[in-house]
């Protein structure tokens, strides 16, 4: 397994430019993929009896989203030799010349129910339609009609479902001079707009997960004198507590039937004893909780494997976090990281085959992921002080949180005045736009 | 001004040149009341906020958390020194630190009236989880020295704030070594 991954900086600043709230609160960096990306040529979209900027907006939302996943090379508009937006007028051999392997082009109509937009797809190679497709849109769903237009032509090219209609949910917390900091859990689409936020809290929020539906999120909030573990419903906001032991309730991980959770528990007698932090298994029907691990080290950071046979956890019973695993049927637990000092908060990918995890040598907290086949560890980051790496529901990217990227300086400045993001988790893939 | 300028969230393609695709497995969907009701027998459903929340936000506000939030006040000994510092990953009472916890321990032996609450801390390295537990250590180690030292379990509580409120913000062992610490806290 070779994994490819170099920097670009690509940083989408809305904050910068003084958007309103609900786009404000996240900056998504883009790093970047393999080394041979597909050429593709977007033509702006036209626009047909709407505002005249409305086909563009949309085909750029194609165009940034293909582009972040690292697969894709958008030619630069300044070189589109023609702008067709209807397939009569395509000439393959423009394309050819510019050395672009595909072709998008498509329109934004003004229809009796809001817009109708349409896409072609094309092989400039072959001089072949690939796809095409008329989809209705309202005015507030544009930015999901182009990532709907951004999975089909994901799809039609990698071959694996696109990932541009997901979810990422995260925490921020701002500390404010003089008051309490104010911690919220939020939603973006996974290109980091449309943020909401669905918990405010004066105190913190840790660890979110989400539900396989898509449909719920488990996530810790302190409450008094120890971490709260919840499941809240995202369409209605209706949550409740589900475990609550003196001491700790964290680290949830949702089986993938949804019917458990996986979490990392300190059980207190009273508030002065020494709890031990294992691994339980919560069954959320029958709230039955069931001790997973039984050590006196700690243990945290479970973590379901996509065919429900195995938990991988964090344990430190050899001095120092590393990755442990062990089967649900029971038996022995296996380590399986050996390198670096440290290695924390692993997640599957999902097809089973990979651990991401935060990975410390040297001082530098990077996202690592291991081989589970080979057991080969790759480092892919060189930010430090990584946080929370999660896959795409495809497997095609990894989001994580970090303080430093590059410019550590210019990051030490700018963090210790303001805010942090945390724990992002990115959602599986939706059945329907919610 | 709630918008935040400095959040680094990154994404990273993975490319896996391994051949197969990657589909998710598409769980079967889950029987949402179940899960989402608050469970009937634990304590906290009758908390203030529990299950509330019927649009987007659900708005927390309970005072006496953020009264919590800036407990670092104590009416204890007030001569006496409040912070214990540790190591990097260590939650071992250093040498020096040893006669402050004593000081403690005569104070609450002598006075078995009194309370405190030992707080645990970290710096921002490592998860946020983990450090949850390593906080809860540097509280416990303290704890163990005041019973060594004759102190009552009942005057002592421990509570592990992990990494999540420092009192450095910076990003080096300038902040760091200030926020991994057990902090005295009397009521």
């Amino acid at each position: 397994m070779t994994i490819s991954f170099f920097f670009r900086t690509v940083a989408v600043c809305f904050t910068l430019m003084g958007w309103p709230v609900a786009h404000a609160a996240l900056t998504i960096e883009i790093t970047e993929g393999v080394a041979d990306k597909l050429p593709i040529a977007v033509v702006p979209f036209a626009t047909e009896g709407a505002d005249a900027l409305v086909g563009s907006d949309l085909s750029a939302v194609v165009i940034a989203d293909l582009q972040r996943s690292g697969r894709f090379k958008a030619l630069p508009l300044t070189d589109l030799v023609a702008r067709p937006s209807d397939p009569s007028k395509v000439n393959f051999q423009d394309w050819r010349m510019l050395g672009q392997d595909n072709l998008l082009i498509g329109s934004v109509k003004a229809a009796p129910q809001g817009y109708e937009v349409r896409f072609f797809l094309f092989d400039v190679l072959k001089g072949q339609q690939i796809k095409a497709f008329s989809l209705p849109a309202q005015p507030t769903t544009l930015r999901a009609t182009a990532h709907k237009i951004s999975d089909m032509v994901y799809e039609a090219l990698i071959g694996e479902p696109g990932a541009f209609s997901t979810r990422i949910a995260y925490v921020t917390v701002q500390h404010k001079a003089g008051a309490s900091s104010v911690h919220t859990l939020w939603i973006a689409d996974a290109d980091g707009y449309g943020a909401r936020d669905v918990l405010n809290s004066p105190t913190e929020i840790m660890s979110p997960a989400w539900s396989p539906d898509g449909t719920k999120l488990a996530y810790s909030r302190f409450e008094h004198d120890h971490f709260v573990l919840y499941v809240q419903e995202i369409a209605t906001g209706t949550r409740g507590v589900v475990a609550d032991a003196l001491g700790h309730n964290g680290a949830p991980a949702w089986s993938p039937d949804g019917t458990k959770l996986a979490l990392a528990m300190q059980h207190k007698r009273h508030p002065g004893d020494a709890g031990n932090f294992d691994i339980y298994i919560l069954d959320l029907r029958s709230k039955a909780l069931t001790r997973f691990t039984d050590h006196w080290a700690v243990e945290t950071h479970p973590a379901w494997s996509p065919d429900g046979n195995s938990l991988v956890f964090t344990s430190d019973r050899s001095g120092r976090p590393q990755i442990y695993r062990k089967a649900l049927a029971g038996g022995k637990e296996e380590r399986l990281t050996f390198e670096g000092v440290e290695n924390d908060r692993a997640s599957f990918s999902p097809n089973g085959k990979m651990l991401a995890m935060i990975h410390a040598n040297s001082g530098e907290y990077r996202v690592a992921v291991l081989d589970l086949e080979t057991s080969q560890l790759r480092v892919l980051t060189d930010s430090s002080l990584d946080e929370s790496p999660s896959f795409a529901p495809n497997g095609s990217m990894i989001i994580y949180a970090t303080t430093f990227k590059n410019a550590k300086i210019l990051a030490k400045q700018r963090l210790s005045q303001e805010g942090r993001v945390l724990d992002p988790a990115w959602s599986p893939l939706l059945r329907t736009s919610q | 001004m709630r918008a935040l300028k400095s959040l680094g969230l990154l994404v990273l393609p993975v490319v896996l040149l391994f051949g197969c695709s990657s589909t998710p497995e598409q769980p079967a969907a889950v029987k949402a009341p179940e899960v989402t009701k608050p469970k009937p027998e634990a304590p906290a459903t009758t908390k203030p906020d529990a299950g509330a929340g019927t649009g987007s936000a659900t708005a927390i506000d309970t005072s006496k958390e953020k009264a919590d939030a800036s407990a670092d006040k104590s009416t204890g000994p007030g001569n006496l020194k409040n912070t214990v510092y540790f190591d990097f990953d260590r939650f071992d009472i250093k040498p020096e630190f040893r006669e402050a916890v004593l000081a403690h321990a005569a104070y609450l032996t002598k006075n078995p009236s009194a309370t405190v609450k030992i707080e645990g801390h970290c710096d921002e390295r490592g998860t946020r989880e983990y450090n949850i537990a390593l906080g809860d250590r540097r509280a416990t180690a303290v704890r163990q020295l005041l019973k060594l030292q004759g102190v009552s379990d009942k005057q002592i509580a421990t509570i592990s704030f992990g990494e999540e409120r420092p009192v450095a913000l910076g990003h080096d062992e300038d902040s760091w070594w200030q926020n991994r610490r057990a902090v005295f806290a009397y009521r």
